[in-house]
């Protein structure tokens, strides 16, 4: 625990030195970076130390703040969180090294490397709190730090705008997490963890498991809450996009998690809720994914997808749970925190890659790339495999988890089991068979038309592989990807003490229903490499056959047009366009058309924009009349000064009259006091 | 191991081309046409193994590899296909998932080679590829779901065992609608009529032989040998589901199934005869039907109706 706190102080300390040395911007750099990546590998040493002996580190410290201690504890739940975040953020601090070069000159980095690092801490310490106001400040820290490295090119309108959007969506969000910690810990009177799943509450477990899920679900990016990921990731700088989508929104996840480990009066709606916002995120999330053409929104949606995937997961566990039915809930959550490892992994390559492409051709439109393979091999191989990965197709890490969930529905004790259980199963079997389909479609579309063909302009012409500190990482990414798909049945077993924790079982009674998905897994893995050996086998075959023989290079086969030029090629757009045209109710497609005229038409354009729909049919409407409603109370406002103060004062006399007549005992006062002081 | 689970895998690999053949002999007779030899798909891979290449320049490694990681994925997925009372090589829990998702890799491979000529008409047969091919994959597994409700089974084998038992005379019905959802997603996959007619000569109506255009040589015997493995591997799933073995008599019931397969080609060159391609916006909507049928199963088979 001593080594993790040290992790934490280096963090810090380091984004600090950035910002002293910040006009010395290769110096801030060095100091941010080094910093990052040494925090990183000590705190990844302290939880896998602590891990591997299977004891449960804590610690507790006083803390002046009401309510609040500085407790701190090491449990499986937490080390598994921790560790993506470990390690992605230190990928993406070496990455971000060199990726920063880029503003040297325009803007100063300390900032930058201060936000990354205090990110990287407050994450850590958000998994690692055992008391609701330490969780609730390092909270708070993240999600600030986050905001100033959303924001950190301000000077761009839209930068500006999805700032806000995060600002106010996260801090619905927190408002509703502070609520359920008051609700929490109302009845024991301390916000402690451990008080929490002891006392037994009189507040409903519905009420807190719905305050849990929006708050909680707002950060993840359930949909309809979703609304600030697609603007925040594209304006960020990639790595922080990285490590936002692969480890920072994951922490919805893990609060959701530990609230539930709270809750001892599981019901089988919440699965049922679970599932069905996990379905509609899955879905809803890769239409819109497919139906845009900046790489960095497609991503963020597709982390929206993948959400909805663990989603679903968690909901077959709260649903085998409620049901008593070991073998749902254990590979319902198994195969949730699978996915949770796995999305980190390829998201992080896709979000790093796609800093990579936006370096090297300046732009993230895919109908402006083309041909980057070419031009990038390593860099753009390891893309490939993470495409591969994310669309959850064999051998690779995406497909491990998704099996996992389908043989959780796939299972004795699912798809054939009572209605209750079986109905729900076969929603999520429909779901994540259509959600794969679209995503190999999504996938294949970004790979296909940003780096095969022809290069689509002269920017993505002129495009070079990147520096090695902005390569490496991301190869070391994809070698995850194809590590963990043959390993899988490995993976998943060092899964099980958290599902042991998380369900509130022991490690060797949920073995057996375990061993449903590891023994098939262990097939699988076993498919995956005969699939490498078959290909090389067939690799050789070939080269066999061809050698001795001609082989040609020429042209494209353009059907008899000899003159093509590469602006002939499929575009992101028209590849999409069976899918947007059929799930046409789905998106809100704005069409600026310049249709040709007349016999010898001079020019012509077509421009499609996707937006999103719960903007369009929730947000907009909702904030419009907030703000209708609100722009009455508009003459409370004059800028006089005095009145001002008679405001205050008048406030002031309220609450003390208010003070007087209640005439409530001490303890309950500045309980009820607290909600009261935070609610504005 | 045993001999027997070895059968269905060296049938698939040897008899697969036969059944082109079959389609195109049935399809020449309805027609009036004496056709091509039987064999003649045969010949075709024989021959272009024994060619040379030619690759784009615009391509890349991705280009030599799709045909390469596309038959290895249907060669295993072969693996998983029981057939006619022989279990099948690989058997566990749950591989009809490997199994689809085996497939969808091979079709992802065949995809991105596609893109990779840089080809506008490449591009648009790899785009109607990856939609229609996302909406079978729910009626797929749907139907498989169904399936496996019936049966109380989560393995191809076990299922095919488990249908051994006169399941048609109890549940006949979910198993006519699985029956027909697994045909449309047959017909899909395999880019048959009425969803891809594989003999169009204008590339702008092509599915799948557009993808190809640019490949040749070794390469495109490899396509052509992948394909008829999944149109086998595909067709033997329905022909399980049709033709129930009945259990002991693993020859017999071999021979029944390969006779089965056959049949179904014939059936496939009596739609193609008889049929002409959808439209391509309406493609997606047999699928959805085809999912609706499967859906359909699943709700006879909770309601206990479909017995």
């Amino acid at each position: 625990m001593e080594w993790l706190l040290v992790a934490v102080a280096v963090l810090v300390a380091s984004g600090l030195m950035a910002v002293v040395m910040t006009s010395f911007p290769r110096l801030s750099t060095f100091w941010g970076a080094v910093g990052g990546g040494a925090g990183c590998a000590i705190g990844l040493f302290a939880v896998v130390r602590v891990l591997w002996s299977g004891k449960v580190e804590s610690l507790r410290w006083g803390w002046d703040v009401p309510y609040g201690s500085f407790s701190l504890e090491l449990d499986p739940l937490s080390g598994f969180f921790a560790i993506p975040i470990l390690v992605l953020s230190g990928l993406a601090a070496i990455y971000g090294s060199r990726y920063v070069a880029v503003f040297w000159d325009r803007k100063s980095v300390g900032e930058l490397w201060f936000f990354f690092n205090l990110l990287v801490a407050g994450m850590l310490i958000v998994v690692l709190a055992r008391n609701g106001m330490l969780f609730l400040v390092a909270w708070e820290v993240m999600s600030l730090a986050a905001f100033f490295l959303i924001t950190f090119e301000h000077e761009k309108q839209e930068v500006r705008d999805a700032g806000k959007t995060f600002l106010i969506a996260t801090h619905l969000g927190t408002a509703f997490l502070l609520t359920m910690f008051v609700l929490l810990g109302a009845e024991s009177g301390s916000l402690d963890f451990a008080d929490f799943a002891n006392s037994p509450s009189t507040v409903s477990a519905d009420l807190l498991f719905l305050l849990a899920l929006v708050g909680f679900g707002t950060k993840a990016g359930l949909m309809p809450l979703h609304v600030w990921l697609p603007e925040a990731y594209p304006v960020a700088p990639s790595y922080v996009s990285a490590v936002m989508s692969g480890a920072m929104s994951k922490l919805g996840i893990y609060g959701l998690l530990r609230v539930l480990m709270f809750l001892s009066d599981v019901q089988p709606w919440w699965g049922w809720l679970l599932i069905g916002a996990g379905a509609i995120s899955g879905i809803l999330g890769i239409l819109s994914a497919l139906g845009q053409s900046d790489l960095k929104r497609l991503l963020a949606y597709s982390s929206i997808e993948n959400i909805g995937i663990i989603s679903m997961g968690m909901g077959l566990g709260v649903l085998g749970t409620s049901s008593q039915n070991p073998v749902l809930m254990v590979l319902g959550f198994a195969g949730a925190l699978f996915h949770v490892i796995n999305h980190a992994i390829f998201k992080g390559l896709l979000f790093l890659g796609a800093g990579v492409v936006f370096q090297a051709t300046e732009t993230c439109d895919l109908d402006r790339l083309g041909g980057l393979l070419k031009r990038m091999p390593w860099t753009g191989s390891a893309i490939l495999i993470g495409s591969v990965a994310i669309a959850g197709l064999p051998p690779l890490n995406g497909f491990a988890s998704e099996f996992v969930l389908y043989r959780a529905c796939f299972n004795r004790e699912g798809l054939l089991a009572a209605l209750s259980t079986s109905i729900p199963c076969v929603a999520v079997i429909g779901s994540l068979a259509l959600i794969g389909g679209l995503a190999a479609f999504a996938f294949v579309r970004v790979f296909g038309i940003a780096f095969l063909g022809e290069p689509r302009t002269p920017h993505a012409a002129g495009a070079r592989s990147p520096n090695d500190r902005m390569s490496l990482p991301i190869l070391l990414l994809a070698a995850g990807c194809i590590a963990i798909g043959l390993l899988s049945p490995l993976v998943f077993e060092k899964i099980l003490p958290v599902v042991a924790q998380i369900t509130h079982y022991e490690l060797a009674m949920i073995e057996s229903p375990a061993a449903r998905a590891s023994v098939p897994l262990s097939v699988v893995a076993r498919v995956g490499c005969a699939l490498f050996l078959l290909a090389g086998g067939l690799a050789l075959v070939r080269r066999w056959l061809l050698s001795g023989r001609e082989v040609a290079v020429s042209g494209t086969w353009g059907c008899g047009y000899s003159r093509s030029t590469p602006r002939i090629q499929y575009t992101a757009s028209s590849f999409a366009q069976p899918a947007i045209g059929f799930f046409a109710p789905f998106f809100r497609t704005y069409t600026k058309l310049r249709a040709p005229r007349g016999l010898f038409p001079q020019s012509a354009s077509l421009a499609t924009e996707n937006t999103d729909l719960s903007t369009d049919l929730i947000y907009h409407p909702l904030f419009g009349a907030v703000g209708r409603l609100l722009g009455k109370l508009r003459w409370l406002q004059q800028g006089r000064v005095h009145m001002y103060v008679l405001y205050v004062g008048c406030t002031i006399l309220a609450l003390m009259i208010w003070y007087v007549s209640m005439e409530l005992p001490p303890a309950d006062a500045s309980m009820s006091g607290t909600v009261v002081e935070r609610s504005p | 191991m045993e001999v027997a689970t070895l059968l269905p895998l060296a049938v698939t690999l040897i008899m697969s081309p036969l059944l082109l053949g079959v389609i195109n002999r049935t399809k020449a007779m309805v027609g009036g046409r004496k056709g091509p030899p039987l064999l003649q798909p045969y010949y075709d891979l024989i021959k272009l193994l024994g060619k040379g290449a030619v690759y784009s320049r615009t391509t890349t490694w991705v280009f030599r590899a799709g045909p390469i990681v596309s038959l290895a994925g249907c060669v295993l997925a072969a693996t998983l296909v029981p057939l006619g009372g022989c279990e099948s090589l690989i058997k566990f829990h749950g591989d009809l998932i490997l199994l689809a998702y085996l497939l969808g890799l091979g079709r992802l491979c065949t995809v991105l080679a596609a893109l990779d000529t840089g080809s506008p008409f490449e591009g648009m047969g790899a785009s109607r590829e990856a939609m229609f091919s996302a909406l079978a994959e729910s009626a797929f597994l749907l139907g498989l779901a169904a399936l496996a409700r019936n049966t109380g089974a989560t393995s191809l084998t076990q299922m095919h065992a488990a249908l051994a038992d006169g399941a048609w005379s109890v549940s006949g019905l979910t198993l006519a609608l699985v029956t027909v959802a697994l045909l449309v997603v047959f017909l899909a996959e395999n880019s048959r009529i009425p969803v891809d007619d594989p003999n169009t000569h204008l590339e702008l109506t092509m599915i799948h032989e557009v993808m190809v255009l640019d490949h040749g040589g070794p390469d495109f015997a490899f396509i052509l040998y992948g394909a008829s493995i999944k149109l086998w591997v595909l067709g033997a799933l329905i022909i399980n589901l049709v033709l129930a073995p009945s259990a002991g008599e693993s020859v017999a019931d071999l021979g029944v199934a390969l006779a089965g397969m056959l049949i179904l080609a014939v059936l496939v060159g009596l739609i193609e005869s008889t049929m002409a391609r959808l439209r391509m916006p309406r493609v997606p909507q047999l699928l959805v039907g085809a999912t609706a049928l499967s859906g359909l199963a699943l709700v006879l088979e909770f309601g206990g109706i479909g017995k």
